[in-house]
């Protein structure tokens, strides 16, 4: 089946095997391997990306569902060669270990400051419960998060 | 994972999605109960008709009554300020789904037409005497939660039937409430307590009292309305409506190795007491 998909501003057409979830077509189908496949049952959060603006499980939608959407990845997350804030604020922040949590936990974060800018700590911890680490115990990630909400927040 | 092969088609209005579907067939609307259950081969449906975008199934209307589409998401209805004013319970288990993700795409209908018994917001449907429109080939219908809800991930749906929207009485003049025992690992309800109460004065004079999560479907508790109904929410009557509620869901308990069914039923007295706390 016929897709057309905006991908980090790029439309992209396809055609595809309606069983094809969107984090296979933006892995296999467009080679975009940032995004990581972990749990695999909308649990773990290493899949997210944008959807129209909006955090979504990639594991949990069909490509052919995003048929005419536009979609973000963390491959499309630095505008013009500059860190999104985001990545910034991990990277200063050491909000990693492993690393295969990230693109999910970074895609999440930008959405959720975008939308909450100032959010507190337990609204970070609370919000990131759909994101799950097994390396750092979240503490330099909350803190990467923290760092840009209220960098968001300043007048 | 990938779910086995189907063929895919997308709708454009209601009458188009009855003609497309047949009896080996599923409509799919956000995909974020149905998705999962296909990819783990637990069902494989041949071909899966599109609701999603569907115009007329989507969104929230509060004239009167409250009626909420079919395909409206949990982010929706939890972040509406109508839900939040006519059935704060619902907005507050609708905001209880899964993560920010799921509760962005995942909607009401789908979220009734799988009814896992440990999902949230059947258990508000049911207490607060919501109503489920039914459009099928041989034309509408209406069926009151409670009788949605037939057992362990089964409905009153027929093949082919498709959920349009679902009616809430206006439970503004009412004081409700969802608590729920979330799993520690899965955020599902090992315990949901879904309460409505309509007061006069510091008197209760009407108690709707659901339960879920720890039976195979929402429950209407009479016994725990009547041991609230005429009392003064003291003490005295939320020991007795705690003892009611128990016996209210013997029939349907569900259990597991972790939290079995002794647990749960003993689990659904504690959290019906913080349920009538919390709302009134």
């Amino acid at each position: 089946m016929q897709v057309s998909i905006t991908v980090n501003g790029v439309e992209r057409q396809a055609d595809v095997d309606p069983r094809t979830l969107l984090v296979h077509f933006l892995r296999e189908t467009l080679d975009l391997t940032g995004t990581k496949i972990g749990c695999d049952t909308s649990q773990c959060g290493a899949c997210t990306v944008h959807l129209d603006g909006k955090v979504l499980k990639s594991c949990t939608l069909l490509a052919v569902q995003a048929d005419g959407c536009e979609v973000g990845t963390i491959e499309g997350l630095a505008a013009g060669g500059e860190h999104h804030p985001m990545q910034s604020a991990f990277w200063e922040n050491h909000g990693l270990q492993c690393g295969y949590c990230t693109p999910g936990m970074i895609m999440a974060s930008a959405a959720f400051v975008r939308d909450n800018p100032g959010a507190s700590e337990a609204e970070i911890r609370h919000y990131l419960e759909g994101n799950i680490c097994r390396c750092t115990g979240y503490h330099n990630i909350v803190k990467a998060v923290k760092q840009v909400a209220d960098a968001a927040a300043a007048p | 994972m990938w779910p086995n092969k189907f063929e895919y088609a997308r709708a454009g209005s209601v009458d188009e999605a009855l003609a497309m579907i047949s009896d080996d067939g599923k409509f799919l609307a956000g995909g974020h109960s149905l998705l999962p259950v296909m990819k783990l081969r637990l069902d494989a449906p041949a071909h899966l008709v599109d609701i999603n975008r569907i115009e007329s199934l989507s969104g929230i209307s509060a004239n009167g009554d409250l009626t909420i589409g079919a395909t409206t998401t949990h982010a929706e209805i939890a972040g509406s300020a109508a839900v939040q004013s006519m059935c704060a319970a619902l907005a507050s288990a609708c905001g209880q789904v899964g993560d920010q993700a799921v509760r962005n795409f995942g909607t009401i209908g789908g979220n009734i037409a799988h009814a896992d018994p440990a999902s949230d917001p059947p258990t508000v449907l049911v207490a607060c005497g919501a109503t489920v429109n039914i459009q099928g080939a041989a034309g509408a219908r209406s069926v009151g939660a409670e009788d949605f809800f037939v057992d362990l991930f089964e409905t009153a749906l027929d093949d082919g039937e498709l959920i349009t929207s679902v009616s809430l009485p206006n439970c503004s003049d009412c004081q409700c409430a969802y608590v729920k025992f979330p799993h520690p690992a899965s955020r599902y309800a090992i315990v949901g307590v879904a309460v409505c109460l309509k007061m006069d004065g510091d008197t209760c004079t009407q108690a709707d009292v659901a339960v879920g999560g720890a039976t195979v479907k929402a429950v209407k508790c009479a016994g725990a309305e009547a041991a609230l109904a005429g009392s003064a929410l003291d003490d005295a009557a939320l020991e007795a409506a705690a003892a009611a509620v128990k016996a209210d869901i013997a029939d349907w308990l569900a259990g597991d190795i972790a939290y079995p069914e002794s647990y749960r039923q003993q689990m659904a007295g504690v959290f019906l007491k913080r349920a009538v706390r919390a709302a009134s």
